[in-house]
């Protein structure tokens, strides 16, 4: 099996990501023409044929979310991608923005037609200002080639599409809070239920997919379920775009099949760890996903192997991190990331998040004491079960497998009591 | 109706109840804080997750009940997940309990003490906070206290829609505070006081003026008087365990003669005196061709409200003081001459519902002939404080009566206190005077109750007059946008800016049940019911006052004395 | 009035849609000195798209790419996020403190830098990496930073 396979990213560095003509001369626009063409019951049991889930990160089966939604009788629906790409350490969405945007734009037009809406949004982040531009260009192109507007394929199908600026917000990945800012309000999730698939925008029945989610669909569709479904193991079919950082040789985008082993994605894909030192951990599925100690390198990279061991495919991003790196480091730095990307709604996350950084810093000063272990240990507990959304819940998944495989550092760092020499001694 | 299990019991309950909602059918109380009845369900402090089934935790207050759903909610992990919820909000709040204006009716307090609080994990007292914000004369918000749950938020900006909080910024550093940050004095906040309503701790409270007030006692250079409004008699009672509703006047009289004031009066004097005045001066549009509808002018946090949102419907206020400032006016003049006093040497107290009252007494128009109308005004809340600090036994004390010659009132005063009470009271006058007829029955119940906005047609002699009472600046501001869009038919409005009006204002003792509030009312429908006189310009005393002093009603004296002006809030 | 001229092209626009507030009040921040969304533009905005201005300044202050302060011309903002910190974005830090002789959070008295940090903005291909008026420059060490501010200096102090 190869380790690195083009399936979704086929089109990579093959057009300019604003040719419509070219990306038509690829084969673009043949799914869509399928999924038109035989219906959406064809489209459901291609996808769950093809076994493809969210690659957000929540990873639920897309069929499923599409099945539920379809049949939902609305007097209005729509469909947004999800670009606000987030995790830290992810930035394959990036590279499928930027280099096969009709991919992306194909797949909506699927969600839409199965879903039955006739708006969709596609919500890229600010720091991705150059690509919404380009998006924008390449949405132009593909209204006036008529893949956009009224009457699409000589059918009664509609469908426009709009580019919607995320501002600068982590917590607006999640579905309810990307709605909440594309309505003129901060991005703090809502109450559940209702779904946002039943009430989302302006309390219409909404299907919000990630972009590699949409990418992977068109692809699917193009070339058949069944041929889709030769990669990757039983359980998880397919392939995944992974993005690979931290210390590494060659870091960047890559597309595997789901069965690889992270040592290969470390070794092989992204060329080993800088100046051969061996790896320490790897933080897998973004910031809120576990750390990976150097000695599971060899479990597989497919969603049942990895859950199994209580890790994640999450966002598909793999940090490297190596044995210069010490663990308490590496843990404020999370810890910093939520207490300023927390939305402050709920006590665990906004307080838990203030008490995390304020329990990490005594390590770092050498100040922690035995029970402040503990301390860390139970907020980090009431974090994960009572916070209102999904990144409160995450947030301490990084710390609590800190507990979990790097105790010892940790108690070296107490028993050694006050240093002089505080690495990086400038966290607030 | 479906079936749930609660820790072992199932019961039937509609299908739209919440976990909480189904709990509570049970008599079982699960911990809330940002929980509140009069306002959304948030979701966000997280200390009322209870268990399902599978293991996981959902939250009771936001939790719709399923058909077949399995409760438990008070397993160890529970218990445990709710504790440290409370000790992360503990962590991270001024601990100062003992000197806190809500010790001992604090919401959090009382969770601590349900759940057993000794020994944080977590380092307390190390907070991050805002600096404490008294920039106006009645409310205060103290930072430090904040435990961010959003029920003022919500109050302000949905029920009231005032607008002025924020939930602003993010992660830690998230805070409640108003637009911009900018002092609650610099912004269009009306001082209704219903925030520090909802607040289940001590981070909201009125500015406290009981020291002031205890000098001016101390002080043997001044009479010192002091007027208290309907609604406070119905309510104080629950200060000292009494049920909601028990009327108490005779006993709060009896408490101010303890406490060493010269004159207990009651503002139902003046509002028999507002209904005249307001009356003629409906009377008045009515046949004169004026600016019509007529919206009544005696809630301070209206007339701010649309001082700062609608200056261009100023025209449509009675130019009526309120009853608190038409008494004031009167102690300052009519009272002094008659008393052979000066009248700075008499110094007027007024017990109210209100926190808005506090500004409205400051303003600086509020004068006569130079002497300020009121000196100082306490909430009912703060009326509690001085009577516990004197060592009065309230429940018990001996009922006094008021003093003359401002304390006969009527019934058409004492309704003032629930919403729809202005009306009524004034339709009572209205309806005699322009038909010259008897009033056979006084009862106008469409008026009454607590729906928020009421409507009413009544025959006066030929002429239907329409009529409408609103109760929550929400509510008002939708009857508000139709005058503004001139598409009102009423003749005459009435608007209080808090729920319930007075009874529910914004200095009244901190409601802890639902139906609170309409106890209260009944309470104050109970004294009308009452009185010997339940027509203002049938009150004798009134009547005197005019014959004596004012003249006539709209008269040149009343003009000086009784009526006032309004302006834009906040020019640009 | 200017100012708010510029602001009204923005609203047009939106068609003044109070549903766009986010992108509205990005754009608008662009037009306004020190690119910021201060009180009376905050004021302005709200009274146009009849939205209240504690809802504006809600999202002012919690989008990051909203300003309730003002900024340099040129506003550098170092990634602090994992990848960058094991990447050592300290040696990047040090040099773009020492070089513009500010601390990160600090504006230069002549107003032109802003150095900030930043949460992560998906470029840890090429981490440590700063965005510089949003524009990313990646692979940075201690040489290659002090190099991009030279740079900045002659393109916008000279």
């Amino acid at each position: 099996m190869n380790r690195i396979q083009q399936l979704i990213t086929a089109n990579f560095d093959r057009y300019d990501g604003k040719d419509i003509e070219a990306y038509i001369r690829l084969g673009g626009f043949t799914a869509i023409k399928k999924a038109v063409e035989q219906g959406s019951d064809y489209v459901i049991d291609e996808l769950k044929l093809a076994g493809i889930k969210g690659r957000g990160g929540a990873a639920y089966p897309t069929w499923k979310k599409w099945d539920a939604g379809r049949r939902r009788v609305a007097e209005q629906k729509f469909v947004i991608c999800n670009a606000d790409e987030g995790e830290p350490g992810t930035f394959k969405d990036r590279e499928i923005l930027k280099k096969d945007p009709y991919k992306v734009i194909e797949g909506m037009m699927i969600s839409a037609y199965i879903f039955g809406a006739k708006k969709g949004f596609v919500y890229i982040r600010e720091e991705y200002w150059d690509i919404q531009k380009t998006f924008k260009k390449a949405i132009e192109k593909a209204n006036e080639a008529g893949y956009l507007g009224e009457g699409i394929l000589g059918t009664d199908f509609d469908f426009t599409l709009e580019v919607f600026s995320g501002a600068g917000a982590y917590v607006c990945g999640e579905g309810s809070s990307l709605i909440e800012s594309m309505e003129g309000h901060a991005g703090r999730p809502r109450i559940k239920s209702p779904r946002i698939g039943e009430k989302g925008y302006l309390g219409y029945p909404t299907l919000v997919n990630n972009v590699e989610t949409l990418a992977g669909v068109t692809r699917i569709l193009e070339m058949g379920a069944s041929e889709y479904a030769r990669y990757g193991t039983e359980k998880s079919k397919g392939t995944k775009v992974i993005s690979v950082s931290g210390n590494v040789n060659r870091p960047g985008v890559y597309e595997v099949p789901f069965g690889v082993s992270l040592r290969e994605i470390v070794y092989d894909v992204a060329g080993g760890v800088e100046n051969d030192r061996p790896v320490k951990f790897l933080q897998l599925g973004g910031i809120s996903g576990p750390l990976v100690p150097g000695s599971a390198l060899d479990t597989k990279y497919a969603y049942e192997t990895l859950d199994e061991k209580g890790f994640t495919v999450g966002s598909g991003s793999v940090v490297v991190v190596d044995d210069n790196n010490r663990i308490i480091d590496y843990l404020v730095s999370v810890s910093d990331f939520f207490y300023h990307e927390s939305c402050g709604k709920c006590t665990p996350c906004r307080e838990g998040k203030r008490q995390l950084t304020r329990l990490l810093k005594k390590f770092v000063d050498g100040t922690a004491r035995l029970e402040d272990v503990n301390a860390i240990e139970k907020v980090a507990n009431t974090m994960k079960h009572a916070s209102f959304c999904g990144l409160g819940q995450t947030a301490p998944t990084a710390i609590l497998s800190a507990l979990k495989y790097f105790m010892p550092e940790l108690w070296q760092l107490v028993e050694e009591g006050v240093h002089e020499n505080v690495a990086e001694g400038e966290w607030k | 109706m479906i079936q749930v299990t609660i820790d072992n019991k199932t019961i039937e309950v509609p299908k739209d109840y919440t976990v909480l909602q189904a709990a509570k059918s049970l008599h079982i109380d699960i911990p809330t804080l940002c929980y509140h009845p009069a306002v959304k369900i948030q979701g966000n402090c997280r200390i009322c997750m209870v268990q399902e089934l599978d293991g996981k935790l959902i939250p009771a207050c936001s939790t719709k009940v399923r058909d077949g759903m399995q409760i438990a909610t008070n397993t160890k992990f529970v218990r445990e997940m709710q504790k440290g919820v409370l000790e992360l909000i503990l962590a991270n709040h001024d601990q100062d309990c003992l000197k806190c204006v809500r010790n001992g009716h604090c919401e959090l307090q009382e969770l601590c003490e349900r759940f057993n609080i000794s020994k944080n994990v977590l380092e307390e007292n190390q907070l991050s906070a805002h600096a404490v914000d008294n920039s106006n004369p009645s409310i205060v918000r103290d930072y430090a206290k904040c435990i961010k749950c959003g029920r003022c938020v919500e109050i302000c900006n949905e029920t009231q829609k005032v607008n002025i909080l924020a939930r602003a910024h993010r992660g830690t550093s998230f805070d409640v505070l108003p637009y911009y940050d900018k002092p609650l004095g610099d912004t269009e906040c009306v001082f209704c006081g219903q925030c520090i309503k909802v607040c289940p701790v001590g981070a909201i409270y009125e500015k406290n003026d009981t020291e002031k007030v205890l000098d001016a006692l101390e002080d043997r250079d001044l009479h010192v008087i002091v007027q208290i409004a309907p609604a406070v008699r119905v309510s104080i009672g629950e200060s000292f365990g009494m049920a909601p509703g028990e009327i108490t006047t005779g006993k709060i009289v009896a408490s101010l003669k303890r406490l060493g004031f010269d004159r207990v009066f009651d503002t139902n004097f003046t509002a028999d005196l507002t209904i005249l005045e307001e009356g003629s001066e409906l009377i008045d549009r009515i046949q004169n061709g004026g600016v019509l509808p007529m919206i009544t002018s005696c809630s301070p946090g209206w007339i701010n409200y649309i001082e700062g949102f609608a200056p261009e419907a100023l025209k449509h206020l009675s130019t009526c003081k309120s009853p608190q400032q038409m008494f004031g006016a009167l102690s300052k003049t009519y009272y002094a001459e008659k008393e052979e006093m000066h009248p700075s040497k008499v110094y007027t107290v007024s017990i109210m519902p209100c926190t808005a009252k506090k500004f409205e007494a400051g303003r600086p128009e509020m004068n006569s002939y130079g002497y300020i109308d009121v000196d100082a005004v306490l909430t009912t809340r703060e009326l509690a404080q001085l009577i516990r600090l004197a060592g009065i036994d309230f429940a018990n004390i001996e009922e006094e009566s008021f003093d003359a010659p401002f304390g006969l009132t009527t019934g058409a005063g004492a309704i003032f206190g629930a919403t729809g009470g202005v009306m009524e009271a004034a339709l009572r006058t209205v309806y005699e005077v322009l038909t010259g007829e008897n009033l056979e029955n006084i009862e106008f119940e469409a008026v009454r109750g607590l729906d928020g906005i009421k409507e009413a047609s009544v025959a006066i002699g030929e002429k239907t007059v329409k009529v409408a009472v609103a109760h929550g600046l929400g509510n008002a501001s939708k009857i508000l946008k139709d005058i503004q869009q001139g598409v009102s038919d009423y003749t005459f409005v009435e608007i209080m800016a808090c729920p319930g009006g007075c009874i529910g204002g914004g200095g009244q003792p901190i409601e802890r049940h639902e139906d609170t509030k309409q106890h209260r009312i009944d309470a104050i429908y109970q004294v009308d019911a009452m009185m010997p006189y339940r027509k203002s310009h049938e009150n004798p005393a009134i009547k005197a006052l005019y014959e004596e002093y004012l003249g006539a009603p709209l008269g040149e004296k009343s003009h000086h004395l009784l009526h006032t002006h309004y302006r834009p809030r906040l020019k640009k | 009035m200017n100012e708010y001229s510029q602001i009204d092209r923005v609203l047009q626009r939106y068609h003044y849609d109070s549903k766009a507030l986010v992108n509205i009040l990005q754009e608008v921040q662009e037009t306004c000195k020190g690119r910021y969304i201060s009180e009376a533009t905050a004021e302005y905005v709200a009274e146009r798209l009849d939205v209240t201005k504690s809802n504006v300044y809600e999202v002012v202050t919690f989008f990051a790419a909203l300003r309730e302060h003002p900024v340099g011309e040129v506003l550098i903002q170092l990634c602090n996020s994992t990848v960058c910190k094991v990447k050592k974005n300290i040696e990047v830090k040090n040099a773009l403190e020492e070089a513009l002789g500010i601390q990160m959070g600090e504006t230069t008295k002549d107003k032109k830098f802003t150095l900030q940090y930043t949460t992560c903005f998906g470029a840890c291909d090429v981490s440590p990496a700063v965005r510089v008026n949003k524009v990313v420059y990646g692979n940075l060490d201690r040489e290659t930073t002090l190099a991009l501010i030279a740079k900045l200096r002659r393109e916008h102090c000279e």
